[in-house]
């Protein structure tokens, strides 16, 4: 597994986690290419099947980033969103999936160095899990294929 | 409306495991309403099923549909198309709706993805309540509009008992006490006397204990 | 007369009556059920047989009864309409009447969800007000609920509970007088240590003119220990402990407690005694039923009459 390296989607508010990754961005300050960004206006909008579907397609990792807690721009949009990837992890929790592959932070607009820094610890904790579930049996097939 | 949850995932799963096409229907009704079997249900539970199989190395082939009612022949018609080319059914409608289905297509296997659970209203935003028991003698007028066949534990008629505390039933300090509830009521509508008439021991029959119950309205039917 | 009770000739004789409690065994056990009858039976009138108490299977009151009636003593069947529905209850009455009991109390039942099966379904074909009526039906006009004929009907004395202390309060009176017209003929109490309320509601009963149509025996409960105290004052529901109760206690030591929680009962009866309306008592004395001939003899209620 020494080669993995995790696909990481990431939903991010236009108005705090996009500004905030553009920030740092700006500033120079590198995160991993693991990550990539899905703009939305608001986490509000991202629903529980937008997550469960980047999972099916193969993203190792999945995190919804908004607006401190309090702070939403449409309110309360980041709480919806929050419970709708708790739903998630009930889920996973069910199929025998770590819940850790999918997770809600919570950031400001002028937060950049803290975006690149939770990009970069997403992307370590999911490269310790190991690749998607639904990936690992073609990876075990193919392995167990070379050493034939 | 008729309230459901979904059925633990790995119930699911054994049900139709042995299956390669699974034809996933949902219902635009009763479980829309509660979360639990509607078109969004319907969705995330086939992504699930698909996190599962595939993560076994297997391609399942769900095909996804939400029928207006799942209760009424003329919607569940509409599975027609799609029938010949699942291996069995997956419903995520209320026990009604399945039966419906099982009974139209009595070649494939038909599961039910929810738990059926009660009749019931909303009391705030993702809250729901028992409400009825179909009981098929509704005395809600005499009642002051609160039932205690459904909401008294006991379903006392002349209620209530010796274990009410602060206005909760003796069954948890989270149930109110459907009698005491009925007296407020009646206070509130001056209806206080009504309080000290006996009420009779119940018929049951209607309420099912005279067997499975039918509906027929001749001046209705074709 | 309307039946052969005891109970009811002590209580048509002005005299205040004296009833207890055995609770049947959880298994095939009638030494247990004679041993603990053995205990009181000089000291009351009658002895209720409790019904799968707090909905834990025991031995069924009936069969417990009919132990105590081959004993010589006078059983008061207590059923509760939890377990069984009409037709079990009314063949459960006439069964027991042939076997000699003549006197009985009508429950509701506490919820299955207390007792050792809480996964059963609870009955409830009747409630306890149903069930005095249809009793009543049996014995005074011989037919049974659904309306057939009896042969040879069952004479029950007939009994229900009253709970003053339950909320809300203003209904309780209203709810002894709904069992008075079902045709209660006589009313046990919860068990009271609140004096003042409990005459309060006395003089309610009495107001509505309900002493002169149903007999109440007012039920009292030695506390063993000031632990028992506030549980009971906490943590059963429709229980009335006020904070002295509690306070006098905890005022003496532990190994002083259970003769103090004596004296509180022996010092309750002697009071109410003198409350208009009560026509005798009912010691509850679970696992502690020892107590109950000292109970009933420091309270001046001994002997019982010899009718």
């Amino acid at each position: 597994m020494e080669n993995f390296e995790p696909e990481i989607v990431a939903f991010c508010c236009h108005y705090c986690a996009y500004t905030a990754a553009d920030m740092a961005g700006s500033k120079r300050i590198s995160y991993p290419p693991n990550v990539k960004i899905i703009r939305v206006p608001c986490t509000g909008k991202v629903d529980a099947i937008h997550i469960m579907k980047a999972l099916e397609k193969g993203a190792d990792g999945v995190y919804v980033a908004g607006c401190l807690e309090g702070d939403c721009h449409f309110k309360n949009g980041n709480t919806r969103a929050r419970y709708r990837v708790e739903h998630v992890q009930k889920y996973l929790e069910e199929l025998g999936w770590e819940t850790d592959r999918v997770a809600m932070i919570n950031m400001s607009a002028g937060m950049g160095e803290f975006f690149a820094r939770t990009a970069l610890e997403f992307t370590q904790k999911i490269k310790l899990l190991g690749p998607s579930p639904i990936k690992r049996i073609n990876i075990d097939k193919n392995q167990k294929a070379v050493s034939e | 409306m008729i309230t459901a949850e979904q059925k633990p995932l790995s119930e699911i799963i054994e049900y139709i495991s042995p299956y390669d096409r699974i034809l996933l229907v949902g219902c635009n009704e009763c479980v829309t309403v509660c979360a639990a079997g509607g078109r969004k249900e319907v969705g995330l539970l086939s992504s699930a099923l698909n996190l599962h199989f595939l993560k076994q190395g297997r391609t399942i082939d769900i095909k996804e549909m939400t029928l207006e009612r799942q209760c009424d022949p003329e919607y569940v018609e509409e599975l027609v198309s799609e029938i010949d080319r699942a291996d069995a059914i997956l419903s995520m409608a209320c026990g009604c709706g399945v039966q419906t289905i099982a009974e139209r297509y009595k070649e494939k296997p038909v599961f039910p993805a929810v738990n059926t659970k009660f009749m019931g209203a909303s009391e705030s935003q993702g809250i729901w309540a028992e409400r009825c028991r179909g009981c098929g003698d509704c005395l809600l007028g005499i009642t002051g509009g609160i039932c205690p066949v459904a909401r008294c534990s006991k379903q006392l008629l002349n209620g209530p008992c010796g274990g009410t505390s602060n206005g909760m039933c003796e069954i948890s300090p989270d149930v109110e006490c459907a009698w005491c509830l009925i007296w407020e009521r009646l206070k509130a509508l001056g209806m206080e006397k009504r309080y000290e008439e006996i009420m009779e021991a119940k018929d049951w029959r209607p309420a099912g204990g005279g067997g499975p119950r039918k509906i027929i309205r001749e001046d209705l039917s074709l | 007369m309307k039946t052969e009770s005891k109970l009811e000739k002590v209580l048509a004789s002005g005299a205040l009556a004296v009833t207890s409690e055995v609770g049947p065994p959880r298994g095939a056990l009638p030494e247990k059920v004679k041993e603990k009858a053995s205990l009181i039976k000089d000291h009351v009138d009658a002895i209720n047989v409790t019904d799968n108490q707090t909905a834990m299977v025991r031995m069924s009151s009936w069969a417990a009864g009919v132990i105590i009636k081959q004993m010589g003593l006078d059983p008061i069947l207590q059923m509760v309409t939890r377990d069984r529905n009409r037709l079990a209850m009314q063949s459960d009455i006439i069964g027991a009447y042939s076997m000699g009991i003549n006197t009985m109390m009508c429950l509701s039942g506490d919820h299955v969800k207390f007792g050792d099966h809480p996964m059963a379904n609870g009955v409830f074909d009747l409630d306890s007000i149903q069930l005095v009526q249809a009793v009543r039906k049996m014995r005074d006009e011989g037919k049974f609920q659904g309306g057939a004929d009896i042969k040879s009907p069952p004479k029950m004395f007939i009994g229900a509970a009253a709970n003053p202390f339950a909320d809300p309060f203003e209904l309780r009176v209203m709810r002894l007088a709904k069992k008075v017209k079902a045709g209660a003929d006589f009313i046990q109490t919860q068990c009271i240590f609140n004096l003042d309320k409990f005459e309060k509601y006395m003089e309610m009963v009495c107001d509505r003119g309900l002493d002169q149509q149903v007999h109440l025996l007012a039920g009292i409960t030695p506390m063993k220990s000031a632990g028992m105290a506030r549980y009971m004052k906490n943590k059963v529901p429709g229980m009335d402990v006020p904070d002295e109760v509690i306070k006098r206690m905890e005022g003496v030591s532990k190994e002083e407690q259970p003769e103090e929680g004596i004296k509180i009962a022996i010092e309750s009866i002697q009071r109410l005694k003198e409350a208009k309306g009560v026509h005798g008592f009912h010691i509850m004395a679970i696992e502690w039923e020892e107590k109950v001939p000292q109970i009933v003899e420091k309270a001046g209620l001994f002997p019982r009459p010899v009718l």
